[in-house]
């Protein structure tokens, strides 16, 4: 089934063409036929390989299938070429999976609204892009999915292109991503004048003994790398893009800006794990920019009264756990995250989004309430995910995932106390925001009837997403509770285990049950002030503080005065260039010297003879008495 | 009778700025042709003078030159008159500088 | 001799299509159309003909005696980078004459007569290996231009179009003055007056006047590849100039600009292209920003993609006199992709403009439920010029700036920026033009059939550089790789030569030293 790898990635890509090229002359039904059809496929194809891969390949040997040599320029030789190994099987299977649920969602989500077809072609697109950014086997390969799930985003975020707002938005999500891709692309020169090759296996073979640990190109790479991932990732400090892309459809924030396309920094980094190790500086750098945003972005959700925004800056925050646990070397823990991340999170969009759905496109969840009773299955799934983000212990899969970055964020050998610090805070956080959107939309008074109720097409992926959130944990346990590494002994064939300091599972028990503690006391927090407790239907009033952390501590703010707004004056002064003024000068002068010289050019015939005749006694003159 | 070089080219000289000054006083386009005659004469008395002081056929030939000359361009000048005439009703040089050439 | 028979193809029909507008506004269009058709069809042939890596330079040639008194040839011939600018040449073409289709409607027939020279002269200028007839074709491209410009444009066509005169015709006159200073000091050396290229390469002349006549020479291409700060004739000769002729303008004369750099700057002057290398490359990089900054400002979609057109062309600039294999086959692919996706750009403006009779992006908004497959289209193209991966754009940029990274990299990292700068730029036309609130209800048609058969054609060649582009870089790579040998060869030519005199210096010094000792002296001598 291996070899059938290229139509896992074709597949989308050619549903796309469909749609871009008939679209508009098909039935909405067709539409999304082909667009549900062709993802489901690749995630059956997908789910077949992989089955494959980890029967027939106890080592975890990787797969490699070239398609076709993409440019052959003087040693720059980049295939068209597919990798498959441990970790690029668990994005595919996420990808697709997910996304397949989330397409099948948005069949119905979808269904009333102009431009369906553009709807799926751009969705089916980014599946493709995706695919071919986590599969490629060279950087630059990488790279183009890197920039085409960027362009998806772009596109879906500004897909209701009416509102100048939601252009704004999407602009601004690809060109703070773009930032962050040119350091990439700049990263790729270094590699590819160092190595001759973007072959990512070469590169990382090569690398070793190439560079010492810690030397200045191999920082500078690194440091590169990191700044695309940042930029995809929405981590500090490029992080502003992500609640403004809120703007998309729930179906796009749950598939792009959720479950995939963000975490494309996490898997960048992972990739080229080998850079960052011969880096330490940077990749502790990296754990500080995971534990800095996750923070921040923290204490921003918990300000938002929007439901998706309070999703979004979750998501930033979830990936700072991943970038710590990339920080401290705990690869498969921040691979296990993603994917359990992606479960919940794209089921809580999902969630979210049928609530705004049902509710006329209503987003505060201040008009929200009581909502329990009404949706009664939007309610459960939600809460399960809910439970999963706030990592309520034992019973959900973000409690596995999470702490296992929690136990290793101090545990790890590059890992330290104010990391370990930073990311039991976050979980107190999380539990908290959580719960207070939870109590806030589900339970208290109703404030708004719901005018519809989700149909089977919506439900059926929440459920099952329900389940995976709920269940997926089992297969990787930590040591004192049933020692299950499914999931960490299959990524470690690909990326290194964690070396840890042992400190015995007594001590580790005590750091779970801490950890509990903290989502449970979040819960409480939550509990004390938000439940069942009679808000006003309208914007909350925030002091200063607290619309600080609600502007997502005013970097838009900063960004606009230091960057934006200079550029904006620069153009407005010097629209007609001011290069053009020096030809213009020289035009302007000719013009005078013509208006001189016309001057003499009257029309008066004695004039000219009396002109002649002067010049010619000075002639003579001259001639004669020089 | 031999007359000495310089008074002749005096001669010619003088005539030659009693042209000048003709051409450059009226403007009555007639009287302005006609000063052009004295002057193109002017230069012709001159070449025979040269002509005859050095013994050389040259100057008479230039002579006839500029008699032949002189004669086409009065032709061409008159008939270029009356159609000024025609057109201006009126000979002063100063009506027909609306070409500003 | 088929290539001689290229130009009079074109000449022949362009008078053609002049008799024939005096009958029918049909028929002039139908003739241009076939004359590219058949050309692009011999081009293709002769693509196909050519066997890749041969040993023999040129593809085809051809050589007739013009004023043999003074050297002067009729002299062609086609290698790989020439066969890809005539690809592009009778490509355009064919767009643009299917561009214009419905746009012009005076003079139909002069109209095409002018694109028709314009065209023969752009042929010329990418065969002619002559010197003199360079110059000549040069100039042929020229006057039609200025007709075009002058007799089709818009509002302000005389200003443009004078504009555009005065700025190629001054350069080429530089040009022409260092042609001929190399046509005598080339005399003077061997006794052989001639205006042969082949047998100019390798002229003997000191290093200053070489960087003076050099200068000629990359002063005309500049102006013509509109390099800040010598750009500023663009915005206005693009902006005023009918559709063909934008496109014209920019897929190919543009190029001529890139290709005269490529094939005579740095072949007949490579030491001093070696030194004008840094100032060359910062130039190329001030382009790419200092376009990308005034196409942000701009608020006249025709003059934005004029100026998107000097930033992409700071790229080439750059690519070039990065001096190596990759940077240089990144400049040819830049050429080609530029000419698909600004053309295509400037056919949108075009038509968005003959339909709603404004070219202000303030007067639009909103119009992809009005004109979704314009629209679309428009995405495509913008993205393009953005340097999506995928598209051919990417390729070109890419290989351009991994190639030039080694050579300088802190000018390599500031065209890197250029990336961002395009993101905003191009998102703005998306942005202003067909996103956003409608700000008139404009009632216009959609893309047709013929401009859909246009559009889609170009599409699909954009992405399929961007996929395979490797059958025109392996066409290029020959060419490319005899020019940049020329140009290493004589950096280690002058580095020896300069080993040499430091050599002859040290002798002598030891000369001196052991100024009474014969013996001594005989010794160091021989050493």
């Amino acid at each position: 089934m291996k070899e059938l790898l290229w139509l896992i990635v074709a597949l989308p890509f050619s549903g796309a063409l469909i749609l871009a090229l008939a679209g508009r002359k098909l039935s909405r039904l067709t539409c999304s036929i082909i667009g549900v059809g062709t993802v489901s496929l690749s995630a059956g194809l997908t789910i077949l390989a992989g089955l494959d891969f980890m029967g027939n390949n106890p080592t975890g040997k990787p797969y490699l299938q070239v398609l076709w040599r993409w440019i052959d320029v003087g040693g720059l030789s980049p295939d068209i070429a597919f990798h498959l190994d441990a970790v690029s099987l668990t994005f595919i299977f996420v990808i697709t999976f997910v996304g397949a649920l989330i397409h099948l969602y948005s069949a119905q989500f979808m269904w009333k609204e102009d431009g369906f077809s553009r709807f799926f072609t751009y969705m089916n697109l980014f599946i493709g892009f995706m695919l071919v950014l986590v599969l490629a086997d060279n950087l630059l390969l990488l790279y183009l999915g890197w920039e085409g799930v960027g362009l998806c985003s772009y596109l879906l975020i500004g897909f209701w292109y009416k509102n100048p707002d939601n252009g704004y938005a999407a602009r601004k999500a690809f060109i703070v991503t773009r930032v962050g891709d040119t350091a990439l692309a700049i990263g790729l020169f270094i590699l590819f004048m160092t190595f001759h090759s973007l072959n990512i296996r070469e590169i990382l073979n090569a690398a070793p003994g190439t560079w010492g640990i810690g030397s200045g190109i191999a920082v500078a790479v690194a440091l590169l790398l990191l700044g695309g991932a940042v930029g995809k990732s929405a981590q500090l400090p490029l992080q502003t893009w992500l609640p403004d892309a809120m703007a998309g459809p729930s179906p796009v924030s749950a598939l792009i800006h959720a479950a995939t396309m963000v975490t494309a920094g996490v898997y960048l980094i992972a990739r080229t794990h080998v850079l960052f190790e011969l880096a330490p500086i940077v990749q502790t750098t990296v754990a500080v920019i995971g534990a800095a945003t996750l923070l921040i972005a923290g204490f921003s959700a918990l300000n938002q009264h929007d439901i998706k925004r309070v999703l979004a800056y979750s998501t930033i925050s979830q990936i700072g756990y991943m970038f710590l646990a990339l920080g401290v070397g705990a690869w498969s823990a921040a691979i296990f995250h993603f994917m359990i991340h992606a479960f919940f999170k794209a089921l809580l969009f999902l969630g979210a989004g049928a609530v705004i759905w049902v509710l006329n496109d209503e987003h505060n969840m201040f008009k929200m309430g009581g909502l329990r009773k009404k949706l009664p299955v939007v309610f459960w799934t939600f809460l399960i995910a809910s439970g999963s983000l706030a990592a309520l212990p034992l019973i959900t899969a973000g409690y596995f995932s999470k702490d296992k970055i929690i136990w290793l964020a101090y545990v790890g050998d590059k890992g330290s106390v104010v990391l370990w610090l930073a990311a039991l805070i976050g979980a107190f956080i999380t539990a908290l925001y959580t719960f207070r959107m939870v109590f806030l939309t589900f339970f208290g008074t109703t404030k708004a009837e719901p005018s519809a109720r989700p149909g089977t097409g919506m439900v059926i992926p929440m459920l099952i997403l329900a389940f995976f959130s709920f269940a997926a944990g089992y297969i990787e346990l930590p040591e004192n509770m049933g020692h299950v590494v499914l999931f960490s002994g299959f990524i470690e064939k690909t990326l290194p285990a964690t070396a840890t300091i042992h400190l015995g599972n007594s001590t580790e028990l005590v750091f779970q049950l801490i950890a509990g503690l903290a989502a449970i006391s979040g819960l409480f927090v939550a509990y004390k002030y938000y439940f069942n407790k009679p808000y006003p239907a309208a914007v909350p009033e925030r002091n200063a503080l607290q619309n600080f952390f609600f502007n997502g501590w005013d970097f838009d703010f900063v960004y606009d005065k230091m960057i934006v707004t200079p550029i904006v004056f620069l153009s407005r002064i010097d629209k007609d260039d001011f290069v053009d003024l020096f030809y213009k000068g020289l035009a302007s002068l000719a013009r005078a010297l013509n208006i001189v010289l016309s001057a003499s050019q009257n029309g008066r015939v004695r004039w000219y003879a009396m002109v002649i005749a002067i010049g010619a006694i000075l002639t003579l003159t001259l001639i004669f008495y020089p | 009778m031999n007359v000495p070089m310089e008074q002749g080219i005096l001669l010619a000289a003088i005539l030659f700025c009693l042209g000048l000054t003709g051409l450059l006083v009226h403007r009555n386009i007639i009287y302005m042709l006609m000063s052009v005659e004295v002057m193109l004469n002017a230069a012709g008395l001159a070449f025979i003078v040269a002509g005859s002081a050095w013994g050389e056929a040259d100057g008479q030939v230039m002579f006839i030159f500029i008699l032949a000359m002189a004669a086409a361009e009065v032709s061409v000048g008159l008939a270029l008159i009356i159609q000024m005439f025609k057109k201006f009703r009126s000979v002063d040089i100063n009506k027909a500088s609306t070409m500003n050439g | 001799m088929i290539l001689i028979w290229l130009i009079i193809l074109l000449t022949g029909s362009g008078l053609l299509a002049w008799l024939a507008g005096r009958w029918s506004n049909t028929l002039p269009r139908v003739i241009s159309l076939v004359a590219n058709l058949f050309l692009l069809g011999i081009v293709i042939t002769m693509w196909l003909k050519s066997v890749p890596g041969t040993e023999g330079q040129w593809v085809s040639s051809y050589t007739h005696a013009w004023v043999p008194g003074f050297g002067i040839q009729i002299k062609l011939a086609a290698d790989g980078l020439s066969l890809l600018m005539l690809l592009l040449t009778s490509f355009m073409g064919i767009i643009s004459v299917l561009a214009s289709w419905k746009e012009i409607n005076k003079n139909v027939g002069f109209f095409h007569f002018n694109l028709m020279l314009v065209l023969a002269g752009i042929t010329g200028v990418f065969l002619a290996l002559d010197l003199f007839l360079l110059y000549f074709f040069w100039e042929l491209m020229l006057i039609p231009m200025y007709f075009l410009i002058s007799i089709w444009g818009h509002e302000n066509k005389t200003y443009a179009a004078t504009k555009f005169f005065l700025f190629t015709q001054a350069s080429g006159l530089l040009m022409f003055l260092s042609i001929l200073a190399l046509y005598f000091i080339h005399g003077a050396n061997t006794g052989v007056y001639t205006f042969d290229y082949e047998q100019l390469l390798g002229t003997n002349i000191a290093p200053n006047v070489a960087f003076l006549l050099m200068m000629g020479f990359v002063i005309a291409f500049t102006v013509k590849l509109s390099t800040v700060p010598l750009h500023s004739w663009l915005p206005d000769a693009h902006t005023q100039a009918p559709t063909a002729g934008s496109v014209i303008l920019a897929a190919l004369l543009l190029k001529t600009g890139a290709y005269g750099l490529i094939r005579f700057v740095l072949p007949l002057f490579p030491q001093a292209s070696q030194q004008f290398a840094p100032v060359a490359m910062a130039l190329g990089v001030i382009s790419i920003l200092y376009g990308a900054k005034l196409a942000f400002a701009q608020t006249d979609l025709k003059r934005l993609v004029a100026y998107i057109s000097v930033s992409h062309m700071g790229f080439i600039l750059l690519g070039i006199y990065a001096f190596n294999e990759m940077a240089m086959q990144g400049v040819v692919m830049q050429i080609i992709v530029h000419g698909i996706s600004t053309g295509a750009l400037f056919i949108i403006a075009g038509a968005l403009s003959h339909r709603i009779h404004t070219r202000e992006l303030a007067q639009m908004g909103g119009l992809w439920s009005k004109v979704p497959r314009m629209g679309a289209m428009g995405l495509i193209f913008v993205l393009a010029s953005l340097g999506l991966p995928g598209l051919g754009n990417f390729v070109a940029e890419i290989l351009i700036l991994i190639g030039s990274f080694p050579s300088n990299q802190l000018l390599t990292i500031l065209a890197t920026i250029g990336l961002i700068t395009a993101t905003v730029y191009s998102l703005r036309i998306m942005q202003k033009v067909f996103y956003g609130v409608k700000h008139k209800e404009w009632k216009i048609a959609d893309f047709g059939f013929r401009e859909m058969v246009v559009m889609g054609s170009l599409t699909v060649v954009i992405i399929w550089l961007g996929l395979f582009p490797s059958p025109v870089l392996r066409l290029s790579e020959n060419p490319v790789r005899n020019i940049i040998e020329k140009v290493n060869q004589s950096q280690t030519k002058s580095a020896q030569n300069e080993a040499a005199t430091t050599d002859y210096m040290s002798v002598r010094r030891l000369m001196k030293e052991q100024h009474f000792n014969t013996k001594n002296k005989n010794v160091n001598t021989k050493e």
